[in-house]
């Protein structure tokens, strides 16, 4: 008998009971449902910390020089940060210093940061991002300007108060006016915006888009980092490969400046968007470990109610197994009748299974900030594991019914 | 050979615990092409175990049959189950229509477990529904048909892969007596067309209907003749 034959027939009988059938897959559903779900999600959290979270924050192919990490992943205990805040902090003269020494050809930009109030025309921006850097962080973040300009090299030279603006600060602080032109106050200290960033969205629902960069040299310094220190030194590269030949000389040169031994560990830290991710590498490992084991219990409840099923139903058919027989049915045929019967049986589970799964992933979607990625291998692993299933819980029921004697199954009932 | 079937001492034990029934104790019988015979006795007599092994549903401890040339006391399970897909066509009592399928997919099966093709097996199904007059019926599943038409189905079935014989075990056991008439007819205008017809009942009338009476009693031929219809 033909396969598509067999399952014909066996949709046919399930079809006929729909509410019976309906509960025996539902094992195989919810393992195949969690299946996907959990896959989608993941896979969305993954691409949505390595496109928004630790790129947005870091960028690719760029590391940062830093006196301690900036992000911490796991636990950090007491005498490791005691250690962090004993070391010597980045100077201008550290980046300078490596500045000259990288053979790599990359971008850099010196950094440091603090929050900081905005004022403008009796009104105040909180908590605004105040960066002083250099004019080649525009590039390195890939800011776009949407009004006015970037500050230039001279600005930075000159060490000239002005201010390249986020979106949010511009739309908010200055609601009604061109930025560009206007003058706020920045710790009591004037400041001239030349130029507004491109909106830049949100992370975990937090705005990028509050910020204000000016040169790191410009009369505000004081307020975000001492004179002559830096949160960071910035470097960008163009591919993976020369971040890593650009991190090794780095390295190399700031332990040639501290004069390290060679037993003494960095006393600084490299900060990259891969190291960031650390933690949530670490999450979702563990979430892919637990989930086969979680899928696999459920296909197994699942394998036991089909087969039970199954059994039920070769007793129930006990009339028809002997009609079969008599007519000339074969143990094959009917042992490939009960297995096909059975899987098809699961494979509708799985399919349903696909389908909740899918369902539940865009609900995430749709509710929360996290893009859920449909991974295909895991709508295939489904089907492949309900198709399985389904022959397994099969094959016993179908072998006790391929072994029936006609005489008796033609008398049952 | 002309002979259809032939049997000799054909014998068939059953062993329930200790005990050793012999249900067959050494039939012989030898059944000619487009033979109409009926195979009668009182219950007990070995009637049941004669039809079971003479549809290769059961085979018998001893002795040898013969069916279309071919020894089939001692084949397996599967040779057998292709034995009676070729061979034999069986009526039953109780009709043993599958309760969810159609007329027409009820006659197919035969041609399922046969291999054909789904297109071929619809022609000869709708073919041989058309022979016993159901060719408005193909559609309808059994418990929208009167029990003649149940039984006509039943006779479709076990015509359409053309077998040697026609085994009906009591066909008119389930039905009035007109609707037993109507399925008598039908018998009778196979065995005319040149089907081999064996049919186990143990109502007189019925196997009346026969051209050879077959008597058993206690697992052994009590006698053997024919009937006044066929001697005419």
């Amino acid at each position: 008998m033909r396969l598509l034959e067999a399952v014909g027939m066996a949709l046919r009988t399930i079809r006929a009971q729909k509410l019976k059938s309906f509960f025996s897959l539902i094992g195989v559903l919810i393992g195949v449902t969690f299946l996907i779900a959990v896959v989608s999600i993941v896979q969305g959290m993954n691409r949505y910390m390595v496109d928004r979270f630790a790129n947005t924050l870091i960028g690719a192919n760029t590391f940062e020089l830093r006196q301690r990490p900036s992000i911490m992943t796991g636990h950090v205990t007491d005498d490791v940060w005691l250690e962090w805040r004993r070391r010597p902090r980045i100077s201008y003269a550290d980046a300078d210093y490596v500045r000259e020494r990288l053979r790599t050809p990359a971008t850099f930009a010196k950094f440091c940061a603090d929050r900081v109030a905005v004022h403008y025309d009796g009104k105040v921006a909180k908590d605004i991002d105040l960066i002083g850097t250099e004019a080649s962080y525009f590039g390195i973040r890939n800011y776009e300007i949407t009004a006015g300009r970037a500050f230039t090299a001279q600005e930075v030279q000159t060490a000239l108060p002005v201010l390249v603006v986020g979106h949010e600060l511009a739309t908010k602080l200055l609601a009604g006016v061109d930025p560009v032109g206007k003058t706020v106050q920045v710790g009591g200290l004037p400041y001239r915006i030349i130029g507004v960033v491109a909106k830049q969205g949100t992370l975990f629902g937090l705005s990028l888009d509050k910020f204000a960069i000016m040169p790191f040299s410009a009369p505000g310094r004081r307020l975000i980092c001492p004179i002559n220190i830096l949160d960071a030194f910035i470097v960008r590269t163009d591919d993976p490969g020369a971040m890593t030949r650009a991190m090794g000389e780095a390295e190399a040169a700031m332990r040639s400046r501290r004069a390290l031994k060679p037993w003494q560990g960095n006393n600084f830290a490299f900060q990259t968007a891969e190291g960031a991710l650390g933690t949530w590498q670490k999450i979702s490992n563990v979430l892919f470990l637990a989930l086969p084991g979680l899928v696999a219990i459920s296909l197994v409840v699942g394998g036991i109610v089909i087969m039970n099923i199954m059994l039920m139903a070769v007793s129930e058919r006990t009339r028809e197994i002997g009609i079969r027989k008599a007519l000339g049915a074969r143990r094959r045929d009917i042992l490939a009748q009960f297995v096909v019967e059975s899987a098809t049986l699961s494979a509708a589970g799985a399919l349903l299974g696909i389908g909740f799964g899918l369902a539940l992933a865009f609900v995430v979607k749709a509710l929360t900030p996290l893009p859920a990625a449909v991974a295909p291998w895991s709508v295939v692993v489904g089907m492949a594991l309900g198709i399985t299933v389904g022959i397994a819980a099969g094959v016993y029921p179908a072998s006790r019914a391929s072994r029936l004697d006609p005489i008796v199954a033609l008398r049952a009932e | 050979m002309s002979e259809v079937i032939r049997i000799r001492e054909l014998a068939r034990e059953y062993r329930m615990g200790d005990e050793r029934i012999l249900a067959l104790r050494g039939v012989s019988l030898d059944v000619r092409r487009n033979e109409y015979l009926a195979v009668m006795g009182p219950s007990g007599s070995g009637k049941s175990t004669m039809m079971n092994v003479l549809g290769c549903l059961d085979t018998p401890t001893g002795g040898e049959y013969w069916l279309n040339g071919q020894e089939v006391s001692r084949l397996s399970d599967d040779e057998l189950a292709r034995v009676r897909n070729r061979e034999i066509g069986f009526v039953f009592q109780t009709f043993n229509l599958l309760p969810r399928a159609t007329a027409l997919h009820n006659v197919e099966l035969p041609l399922v477990y046969a291999g054909l093709r789904a297109r071929e097996r619809r022609e000869r199904a709708a073919a041989a529904l058309t022979r016993v007059g159901l060719e408005h019926r193909m559609a309808h599943k059994p418990n929208e048909l009167s029990g003649g038409q149940r039984q006509r189905v039943a006779i479709a079935r076990a015509l359409v892969n053309s077998p040697s014989i026609l085994l009906a075990d009591e066909p008119t056991g389930n039905l009035d007596s007109v609707t037993s008439e109507e399925i008598m007819r039908v018998f009778a205008d196979l065995h005319a067309s040149g089907q081999t017809v064996i049919m186990v009942t143990h109502e007189a009338e019925i196997a009346a209907h026969a051209e050879r009476v077959v008597v058993l009693r206690d697992g052994r031929v009590e006698s053997d003749r024919l009937t006044r219809g066929a001697a005419a």
